[in-house]
């Protein structure tokens, strides 16, 4: 039949993609999932552990998304603070005033924000110009690791780790180079 | 003893000898300058200055083009990395880091001297709790990440704040570490030269070292990678070389084309060698002694005054040629000597009318017009009087040139024909003529002039719409609205500056205004830096602070030891000046908003459109700059300005042309006594002017002022026509008609065809002046011949 036809590309496909064939389909499926959805509002927890500090600074709030490119992080405690990204464009919003970032101006950073912006999208394209995509785990709990591809985002990043159900992230990772770290915790938020 | 036969040629030989010693060691001119007023108002002279040998003057922009993007962005840095060892330029950037870890270096060592947030205040406990907590907010956000390790060292983050007052002005989006435009489709980048933007020479060096580096960067490349990628350079340097490539070009060209013409046709109708030599010799003493005359008045000679050289040959070889054939009936002395009582005054008057007109061009605001007018009224004089006094001493005995009374008579029996159109048709048609025109110049009256100033510009339209198209992706756009502070001194305009500042602050916040730029956000004001130094606490102070100040916080005071260290370094450091900055691309930034004139010293703060998109309200910005006590500033639109200063000099030399018109009509007035006979000498140089300017108009031309001295040069070389047929009909000479009429048509084709070349030329200046006067001679010739007196009835049937 059919798979017979293609039995020739299976020594290519193995050489090509190290066995990781299965993996993609799975990603391309949780790619596909996370694509259909266009709104999302979650409440989230982040706590940066900092080797120059002396204990984690932890905040909470509100993560919006809006597909495909514009997210929302609304932190509420310990200070109020939004940060909108919309369009490639960074708006930091404090209690003292406004700030708005290009992220384009910051090559470091922008891969950075991409992650997460693009996993929400299901954009694959976009995660495997920035990053090195490893996908492992199955459609139910699934965990994507990015380490990025550019030597100078490197230096920022070592890798972010994306975990997740189905069409819904529970948990990002952040690991810089220097072994500093923050991690995001998201619940599906307590009122629409 | 020296015979009265002698004076005049040893005066001449003596007058040709100085001025070839001037002109040898004259200074000549190539640059856009010629075009751009001499006597502004001190605005003007800033706008001026700014133009000409401004820091902005000396930016190079260029693009690379094509290929596929890796290939760009490795040209990009391949040649940037040449560059940056070449001590033409002062800075070279194309966006890649590395070109901003200098700069990162610079704010970061002096950040409690730059940074606007230093304050006393700040360095109490209180103050450090808030910015070191502030600080640890950011390191949560994205952007924080950057400066993480710079925590110990600037807890109170003033290296972002440095860095955020700098960059306030868009920068360009960076695509594989490099500039690219939006599209992502060229690689963007800056070169300051070190060399003045009015020194076309060392422009020219620094672009062909640009080109260089490139073709380098490219042959560095594999070949495959490297194709297609091209180079575009833009900016005002690049202008200026490319204009003056295109003035010298037009120049020689237009010297030798010109030569060749008026050779050809001397010897077509001298058929003499000898004749040929006499003849050029007015042209050739008018020619040396006008550039001398501008040399002498002007200190330094435009290579556009050279070009218009032509303008002199057309008429001043009219001059030999009226000598040659109208003394050429009695081959003698005696024709000469005749010919001088004759013939001379008709020249003379004629000559004083086209000296009239050009000295119409003596007041204007223009370099370029000054020059060209000096440069005629003198080498029109010179070739007269060399015509005159010269001419007929060093005519050989028996000289002779090929008679053209032939000529003569073929165009007389032609004229007759014209002539039996009755005087009631022509007198209809011309007053039918003028009408039109006049109408049409109605029509058109509001289009008719050009009020832009680049109307005169040698730049191309492609290359103009190319350096708006970079300077848009570059966000360099050229700012129309800003503030000028003007002082004795750099540290008093930097504290002016930052008084502007203080008072434009509140428009930013209520929307009037997006921003602005400051010199001052490159380098405080050495009081503000001063204050800001001696507002740091001692060590032992400080260190008591950020004890008490980081209780509460996740950070103990003793990981920012560093923090301690720097700010006692800070407290004993030197104030940083203009040479600091200097080693640094900030310094670009810096230079561009600086102007030094002279004994005056200007700060540019270019202000941005507001978010809501409308224009700037500069009453509103002139009364916060009068509420903020601010003295010595001013707003202004530089576009308005520049029109309002061309509109105001085309007005001008409106205004001159018309009493130049004036003084020449009295001068007629004078030399005729007869208002008919002026009248008649008139008329048709008045309207072949105005067919001409309706032509234009039809055409979709917009006169420019050099098309004015275009039409200033019909009735100067159209008088000449004119008289002679006044004295035609006057004189009662009737044989001679053959012989005038064969001279003009002669003289006339001269003209005609040094025009002419004018109009292919490819520097807009020349082509405005050559599509006005060749068709107007020649019109004007036409006009004169047809609206000539009829002969008298009697005079009519002894020629016939």
């Amino acid at each position: 039949m059919r798979a017979s036809n293609l039995n020739f590309l299976v020594p290519l496909v193995a050489l090509g993609l190290c066995g990781s064939a299965a993996g993609a389909s799975e990603l391309d499926e949780v790619m596909g999932l996370l694509a259909a959805r266009q709104h999302g509002r979650v409440e989230f927890i982040e706590q940066h552990f900092l080797h120059i500090l002396d204990r984690p600074i932890e905040s909470s709030g509100e993560l919006r998304y809006d597909a495909p490119d514009r997210l929302e992080k609304r932190t509420l405690k310990p200070h109020a603070e939004t940060l909108l990204l919309a369009g490639g464009v960074l708006t930091v919003e404090r209690a003292r005033g406004r700030r708005v970032v290009d992220l384009r101006a910051y090559p470091q950073i922008q891969p950075f924000v991409e992650s997460i912006r693009a996993t929400l999208a299901g954009d694959r394209g976009s995660l495997e110009r920035w990053f090195h995509v490893d996908f492992a785990g199955s459609l139910g709990r699934w965990s994507l690791t990015l380490v990025p591809l550019d030597s100078n985002v490197k230096r920022a990043v070592a890798q972010v780790r994306i975990d997740g159900i189905r069409d819904q992230l529970f948990k990002v990772e952040i690991r810089q180079p220097d072994g500093d770290r923050s991690l995001m915790t998201l619940r599906p938020a307590a009122s629409p | 003893m020296i015979s009265r036969r002698a004076w005049a040629p040893l005066l001449w030989l003596g007058c040709i000898a100085f001025a070839a010693i001037v002109v040898a060691r004259a200074h000549y001119i190539t640059d856009l300058s010629a075009f751009l007023p001499a006597n502004p108002t001190p605005i003007q002279q800033l706008l001026v200055d700014q133009l000409r040998d401004g820091p902005a003057s000396r930016l190079i922009l260029f693009a690379i083009e094509g290929g596929d993007d890796a290939a760009r962005a490795r040209a990009s840095v391949l040649m940037v990395s040449r560059l940056r060892k070449d001590t033409q330029f002062s800075m070279v950037n194309n966006g890649a880091t590395d070109a901003q870890q200098s700069d990162r270096e610079f704010l970061f060592k002096h950040r409690y001297l730059l940074s606007e947030a230093v304050t006393a205040e700040r360095f109490s406990a209180a103050g450090l709790h808030a910015a070191i907590s502030d600080t640890i907010d950011n390191l949560a956000s994205p952007a924080g990440l950057l400066f993480k390790s710079l925590l110990p060292r600037d807890p109170t983050g003033e290296l972002l704040n440095s860095i955020d007052q700098l960059s306030r002005s868009p920068s360009p989006m960076t695509q594989d570490g490099v500039w690219v435009s939006a599209d992502g489709k060229r690689c963007l980048g800056l070169a300051q030269t070190t060399a003045s933007g009015s020194d076309s020479d060392g422009q020219g060096m620094a672009i062909d070292a640009i080109r260089a580096a490139f073709a380098a960067a490219v042959g560095a490349a594999p070949a495959a990678a490297a194709s297609g990628v091209q180079l575009k350079l833009s900016g005002p340097g690049v202008f200026a070389v490319a204009a003056r490539a295109k003035i010298e070009k037009a120049v020689v060209r237009l010297s030798i084309a010109s030569g060749i013409l008026v050779v050809t046709l001397l010897l077509a109708v001298y058929r003499s060698l000898p004749a040929l030599g006499l003849g050029l010799l007015p042209v050739a003493s008018g020619a040396l002694i006008g550039i001398a005359a501008v040399a002498l008045g002007f200190g330094v000679v435009h290579g556009v005054t050279l070009g218009f050289g032509v303008t002199l040959i057309g008429e001043s070889v009219d001059y030999s040629i009226y000598f040659f054939i109208q003394s050429s009936r009695r081959h003698s002395g005696a024709g000469a000597r005749s010919w001088q009582q004759l013939w001379w005054p008709t020249i003379r008057l004629g000559m004083l009318t086209s000296v009239c007109g050009f000295a119409s061009l003596l007041p204007s605001g223009f370099p370029g017009l000054k020059q060209l007018g000096l440069y005629s009224v003198t080498g029109l004089i010179a070739a007269a009087l060399v015509t005159r006094f010269v001419l007929p001493v060093l005519l050989p005995a028996g000289f002779a040139i090929r008679d053209v009374a032939p000529l003569g008579d073929g165009i007389a029996s032609a004229l007759q024909r014209l002539r039996r159109i009755g005087a009631a048709t022509v007198a209809t048609l011309a007053v039918g003529l003028m009408a039109l025109s006049i109408v049409v110049l109605y029509l058109y009256r509001e289009s008719l002039w050009n009020r832009d100033l680049a109307a005169l510009s040698p730049i191309s339209i492609e290359e103009q719409s190319l350096d708006a198209k970079l300077r848009a992706d570059l966000g360099a756009a050229d700012v129309s609205d800003l503030v000028i502070v003007s002082g004795p001194d750099l540290e008093s305009i930097l504290r002016s500056a930052e008084q502007t500042a203080r008072a434009l602050r509140p428009l930013v916040d209520a929307d009037v205004i997006g921003g602005f730029e400051s010199p001052a956000n490159y380098l405080p004001s050495m009081a503000t830096q001063e204050a800001r130094r001696s507002g740091l606490p001692n060590a032992a102070e400080l260190r008591a602070n950020l004890r008490l100040a980081t209780v509460g916080l996740p950070i103990r005071s003793d990981r920012l030891l560093p923090f301690l260290e720097d700010v006692e370094a800070t407290r004993h450091a030197p104030l940083v000046t203009a040479r600091d900055l200097a080693g640094t691309s900030l310094n670009a930034g810096f230079d561009a908003l600086i102007l030094h004139q002279k004994d005056r010293w200007n700060a540019l703060l270019p202000l941005r459109g507001p978010a809501s998109g409308r224009e700037i309200d500069l009453a509103r910005v002139a009364a916060a700059l009068a509420a903020g006590d601010v003295h010595e500033a001013l707003a202004l639109n530089l576009k308005q300005q520049s029109d309002a200063l061309y509109a105001g000099y085309l007005k001008q030399a409106i205004r001159f042309s018309l009493l130049g018109f004036l003084a020449l009509t009295a001068l007629l007035l004078i030399a005729l006594r007869s208002a008919l006979r002026v009248a008649r000498v008139l008329a048709p140089l008045v309207l072949s002017v105005l067919t001409v300017a309706a032509s234009l108009a039809v055409g979709g031309v917009q006169l420019t002022i050099l098309h004015l001295v275009g039409l200033l040069l019909i009735v100067a070389v159209g008088s000449n026509y004119a008289l002679f047929f006044d004295r035609q009909a006057n004189s009662g000479d009737r044989g001679s008609e053959a012989l005038t009429l064969a001279s003009l048509v002669i003289a006339n084709a001269g003209t005609v065809t040094g025009f002419g070349l004018l109009a292919f030329s490819q520097v807009a200046v020349l082509v405005a002046l050559g599509t006005t006067v060749a068709p107007g001679a020649f019109l004007a010739l036409l006009f004169a011949a047809i609206l000539s007196p009829r002969e008298a009835p009697r005079a009519a049937a002894g020629h016939a």
